[in-house]
């Protein structure tokens, strides 16, 4: 194996952990409503996106277990790695919040995952253009939900316009990961493997529902500190994961 | 059983001298396997006694996610995660379609959930039980979901043709939970450590019982049984299919190498079927009265999702409503 060989294979591991944590946890904030919808209907559709999304995560956890080969599979990836070994994207470990929060957090990364996953069905490495895929259409649909509900609270009463309002407040300073990209990102866009930049077009979708929605168009955010895709993360993750990783902390070797 | 002791308003059985030409001729098509479907006229004991029974169902399916939900976001692997949130989403699905099968009633889902938010009907016993460790979604599957279907799948041939067709769904996903659930009892029997098969032998220890309470006491002389008998609403006696399940039960207990909290339990070559021990009634009726261990915290729960959610509701209704006005305005 030569060393450039294994600098892409690590590379491309370490991509796909970020899109599978950033899936794995956002996952998780949608099993935290469970029980807590705003109506029947959204309990069946977070789950579903949930679902979704978890089995997104496992199939990039399976191919970045292939890759690392160093006997972790991908349940040891998901439950036995610690928050600064998390690469999720910081907007993904964000609190529930209320159903204001969580429709503007899902629609902001639902743009970006569509986009990022459009791109990645061209994918020189053909088992992230066959995920990339199946996930595409899941997150087709993923979109159009969270624009919906979007405009519904945009222009539906004042209290769902104030809660709204507020939420892109406060979630929009973690967007510039969304339209930022780091070394690793670009150096795999440029071997033709990785989704690259997507800023532009997300700048200009986001700008576009808010408009509808009649939101105020924030400035672009700037890097401040933290940086979930190398494990500078929120305060909130260590606790997400204490408890997603309960059992497997608690009782390592098991079998489920 | 999803819905226990619903009430029929009646306190004997008609014949048909008695009943009325419309009534004759209904109790004469439930008589001939004829559905009932939600135009043809129906006698109004029949029509209240199916909303009682479809809205305790249908809340039954919607609190009964509340204790899976407990473990979810704990779920210890990528594939249990994945079946706990299927399985809590075919819940929901339930719920959804069993209320609009009671809507087909004339009754109103969001009425008969504030009634439940009152305390004013009942959701299934069993789900007032805590579920204190990731055995408990083995056996909420294999025992509860297990019980659960020995009631439905005679209610897939109900009279009422919404409810019976509705079952014929449930059933099917059901059957699917209640493998899953044994699934997980059996990977940790047989390839758990000591602790995980303590769990799934304190699991069963805590289920078993309430298992067995969920068909509800002996309906032997109960007016409002032979009622819904006559209806064709239930087919079979309470004590029957807890036989019937417990029959079926026993042999998968002894298989996973777990033994039932019953001293009593044993094969009876006479009868043909597995004797067992008395049941706590009195825990039964404490629990349908709310003295049970997490009734209080389930109804809250439930309760302040709809709280919490009403401006989202009414943010959604005025969304449409101004999508309304603005489409009339450009026709």
């Amino acid at each position: 194996m030569t060393n450039a060989f294994s600098d892409t294979r690590n590379a491309l591991a370490e991509y796909l952990l970020r899109l599978a944590d950033t899936d794995m946890v956002l996952a998780q904030r949608l099993c935290e409503w469970c029980g807590n919808a705003p109506a029947l209907e959204e309990e069946v559709a977070m789950m579903n996106v949930g679902l979704d999304l978890l089995g997104q995560a496992r199939n990039w956890y399976d191919y970045a277990a292939e890759l690392l080969d160093d006997g972790r599979d991908a349940d040891h990836l998901a439950f036995r790695r610690n928050e600064r070994e998390y690469r999720n994207l910081l907007i993904a470990e964000q609190p529930r919040g209320d159903y204001a929060v969580t429709t503007a957090k899902q629609f902001l990364f639902d743009v970006w995952h569509h986009l990022v996953l459009s791109r990645l069905t061209e994918s020189g490495d053909e088992r992230i253009a066959a995920v990339a895929a199946k996930a595409l259409k899941e997150a087709t649909y993923h979109r159009r939900r969270s624009t919906e509900w979007m405009l519904r609270l945009g222009q539906g009463t004042e209290e769902s316009y104030r809660r709204l309002s507020d939420a892109v407040q406060n979630l929009w300073r973690f967007t510039y990961e969304l339209t930022d990209t780091d070394a690793l990102e670009d150096r795999l866009a440029e071997a033709g493997i990785g989704a690259g930049n997507v800023g532009d077009a997300w700048r200009t979708e986001v700008a576009r529902v808010f408009s509808e929605a009649g939101l105020e168009q924030p400035e672009p955010a700037r890097h401040f500190y933290m940086d979930g895709k190398n494990g500078k993360h929120t305060e909130h993750l260590g606790f997400l994961l204490a408890e997603m990783q309960y059992l497997q902390r608690a009782y390592p070797d098991a079998i489920w | 059983m999803y819905a226990q002791q619903v009430d029929t308003g009646a306190k004997r059985l008609k014949n048909l001298e008695e009943m009325s030409p419309e009534e004759r001729h209904f109790q004469e098509k439930v008589d001939a396997e004829v559905r009932i479907e939600p135009k043809n006229w129906m006698p109004e004991g029949y029509r209240k006694t199916l909303i009682r029974q479809i809205s305790q169902h249908a809340h039954s399916e919607i609190v009964g996610m509340l204790p899976e939900g407990n473990w979810l976001t704990r779920a210890p692997t990528l594939k249990r995660k994945l079946q706990l949130m299927a399985k809590i989403q075919d819940e929901a699905g339930h719920g959804l379609y069993l209320y609009s099968a009671m809507e087909t009633l004339g009754a109103d889902r969001d009425e008969e959930i504030e009634k439940l938010h009152r305390g004013e009907v009942k959701f299934s016993s069993i789900f007032t039980y805590p579920t204190l460790t990731w055995a408990d979604m083995g056996a909420i599957g294999w025992l509860v979901d297990g019980a659960a279907i020995v009631n439905q799948v005679p209610l897939q041939r109900c009279s009422y043709g919404p409810y019976a067709r509705a079952m014929i769904r449930v059933c099917k996903e059901e059957s699917f939970h209640q493998r899953q659930g044994y699934e997980i009892l059996l990977t940790m029997m047989r390839e758990g450590t000591d602790e995980q098969k303590a769990m799934v032998q304190d699991a069963i220890n805590r289920f078993w019982w309430p298992s067995l309470m969920m068909f509800g006491p002996s309906d032997a002389n109960s007016p409002n049984s032979a009622q819904s008998m006559a209806w064709k609403i239930k087919r079979h006696g309470n004590d029957e299919l807890r036989q019937r399940f417990l029959d079926q039960t026993v042999p998968q207990l002894e298989f996973l190498g777990c033994t039932a909290p019953d001293p009593d339990l044993k094969w009876n070559e006479e009868t043909g079927h597995y004797d067992f021990g008395e049941i706590d009634w009195q825990e039964f009726f404490d629990v349908l009265k709310g003295h049970s261990p997490c009734g209080i915290e389930r109804i809250q729960q439930r309760k302040s999702a709809i709280d919490e959610g009403r401006w989202v509701r009414d943010a959604a209704v005025a969304y449409a409503r101004k999508q309304e006005q603005k489409a009339k305005s450009a026709a």
